[in-house]
């Protein structure tokens, strides 16, 4: 079993309510930090920690905080991102259901760190009735003294809010998610300038995916060196990955970051392998942006080394033979799934869910979905295969926002390493008629 | 709280006038205009389901925004209805990991049960069909989302008798319901 932090109490009766999880531990951090330490220490532990955003971009969080820019008489700002909508992904989801005070305790303690006396967590519009608990855990902490005036009698004043959003994947990006944390459409903002110096309301913000900010207590409770000494290498820690897809276990599991993946998918303690005596045929490991890889590039790099769950293994070989660990939002294909129809399913959602804002993401994520509608279909052509490859490339980095890398890397990925599929259905459009067909075997 | 037919009739019941207001106060003065969105979804429980004209224009009134300022919020997020729906709309996750699962499948047999195509409404309006995408519920797949629940791991049957469930109860089900 590797290390539980996050994970550690989810099973303990109650764990829920403020008095079970003050009995397990809870808000050791906001103590220690607000008694013994001042918001540069705190930073300083989380910079010394190595931990990397949470939410998929993996942005050391030290030195997002450091950022932070501190005019005189100018509030700051601490926003949560639980607009958790990476398609794969639901970690976020789970531990704020399960255990919403770990989430309370993070956000009292690094917008301690920061000097923020308001703090939001945006959560997406879906997710409502998580939202009703996290509102029921951060009145009990109210009642209890941890949050409002003079919190343990230090000085410190913080006031704690949940906002709800109302559908929009794009809200995930940080400047979207300020947009419409101030009412407005979901329109990624120009950068520079970055949230630390003008963020929500124009005062500087840090934005921070909840598990990011649920680890930061647990980073103040060990020090951020004791943390650091987890993981492997650049990847510190402890991670949360939703795994999902054709997996004998589907669910969210903590794992030291390090584990390798054929153990991850494969172990008992973890995915425990594909149902119903099928083939692991692919895994798009990092939730629905990240690129696609086959098995025999999942389990080994292209240096035939073990690829290990953490940024740099899965990375590794970069986007020619790697893939990126990104949000965690594990997704396990069995060699029954057309690799086509996958790609067009993943090609609607980026149409759908881009803002529009720029014209190769509002054009391209069109294009593509039609065209691969055409491929599925088996009314496609050769031309198309390419057709395709020249869009996606031509949406890549000319965007504001990440979105539009997000839609042309699961397309390119796909057509790297699955061209025979996109093949078989423009050579064999009888064989597809079929919603359901099978695929051809991978090319030995 | 049905009457829609002109504008001067549209207002909050007390216990959503106060509910926002109290939502008003979580941001800093002057920034009212960040209630917009949880406005709306309580504007949207209260009016029968979907935002219309005269509904969106009395939010911005509430809010001291100009109505344009409401349409362009309220017609950018897919949670808001700006047309009549069913009191239950099935909103089924189709987004790859449910896809996985049977997605499809359970698509299909929502459509043949309910004698309705995706996007529709029964004739009795008691059911809207939608597929939507990830809903972060990929670990229990397939699912579908009506109103505030979330319900996992379907079957055939289990749809069966959540249809019958909803049926039976026959409200309307809104994402600001208390569950």
């Amino acid at each position: 079993m590797g290390k539980k932090l996050l994970l550690e109490h989810i099973n303990v009766e109650g764990i829920q309510s403020l008095e079970v999880y003050r009995k397990m531990g809870g808000y050791a951090s906001v103590e220690k930090a607000i008694k013994t330490m001042t918001p540069d220490e705190v930073v300083e532990e989380v910079k010394k920690s190595g931990l990397r955003g949470r939410g998929g971009a993996g942005f050391p969080t030290g030195m997002k905080w450091s950022f932070i820019a501190k005019p005189q008489g100018v509030p700051r700002y601490l926003v949560c991102n639980a607009d958790e909508s990476e398609p794969g992904t639901f970690k976020d989801r789970y531990l704020m259901e399960k255990i919403p005070h770990s989430l309370i305790e993070g956000m009292i303690t690094s917008s301690y760190a920061l000097g923020a006396n308001t703090s939001y967590i945006y959560i997406r519009g879906e997710y409502f009735y998580v939202s009703r608990i996290l509102e029921r855990a951060i009145a009990e902490a109210y009642a209890a003294g941890w949050l409002g005036k003079n919190i343990l009698g230090s000085g410190y004043d913080l006031d704690l809010y949940v906002h709800v959003g109302a559908g929009a994947y794009i809200c995930g990006e940080e400047t979207a998610l300020l947009e419409s944390l101030e009412g407005k459409r979901g329109n990624p903002r120009i950068k520079p300038p970055f949230p630390a110096v003008k963020g929500l309301y124009g005062s500087p913000t840090v934005v921070n995916n909840v598990e990011t900010i649920a680890t930061v207590s647990h980073i103040v409770n060990m020090g951020g060196e004791e943390y650091a000494k987890i993981g492997i290498g650049r990847s510190t820690g402890t991670k949360l990955i939703s795994a999902g897809g054709n997996i004998n276990k589907p669910g969210v599991y903590e794992i030291e970051l390090g584990v390798p993946v054929e153990e991850f998918i494969f172990s008992d303690e973890y995915c425990g392998g594909i149902p119903n005596g099928r083939k692991l045929k692919a895994c798009v490991p990092g939730g629905s942006s990240v690129p696609i890889l086959p098995a025999h590039l999942l389990l080994k790099t292209a240096k035939n080394e073990s690829r290990l769950m953490s940024y740099e293994s899965l990375s590794d070989g970069g986007f020619e033979s790697g893939s990126m660990l990104g949000s965690g939002g594990f997704i396990v294909y069995d060699d029954r799934a057309c690799i086509v129809r996958s790609t067009y399913n993943f090609s609607h959602f980026y149409r759908h869910e881009s803002c529009g804002q720029c014209s190769p993401c509002r054009e391209g994520t069109s294009w593509m979905e039609k065209i691969l509608k055409e491929i599925e279909y088996g009314r496609g052509t050769m031309d198309d295969i390419d057709l395709l490859w020249d869009i996606q490339g031509n949406i890549e980095g000319k965007t504001i926002c990440p979105l539009g890398d997000a839609a042309a890397w699961p397309v390119a990925a796909a057509i790297r390493h699955f061209r025979h599929e996109f093949e078989y259905h423009v050579k064999y459009p009888e064989k597809v008629k079929d919603i359901k067909h099978t695929p051809p075997p991978m090319p030995v | 709280m049905s009457s829609q037919n002109t504008q001067d009739k549209i207002a909050f019941s007390d216990e959503a006038l106060q509910l926002v207001n109290s939502i008003i106060k979580r941001y800093p003065e002057g920034k009212q205009k960040s209630a917009l969105i949880p406005v709306l979804h309580i504007a949207q429980a209260e009016f029968d389901g979907w935002l219309s004209p005269q509904t969106m224009d009395y939010v911005a009134s509430l809010l001291k925004l100009k109505p344009i300022e409401v349409y362009e919020v309220a017609t950018f997020y897919s949670m808001f209805n700006l047309k009549p729906a069913g009191k239950c709309i099935l909103e089924v996750c189709k987004t790859v990991p449910c896809w996985l699962n049977g997605a499809e499948d359970l698509v299909a047999y929502l459509e043949k049960k309910l004698g309705i195509k995706t996007g529709e409404t029964t004739a009795d309006g008691m059911f809207t069909l939608r597929t939507v995408e990830c809903l972060g519920s990929c670990g229990t797949a397939p699912m579908l989302q009506c109103g505030a629940s979330y319900y996992e791991n379907l079957t055939n049957e289990k749809a069966d008798a959540l249809i019958d469930k909803l049926r039976v109860e026959n409200t309307r089900k809104n994402y600001t319901d208390i569950i």
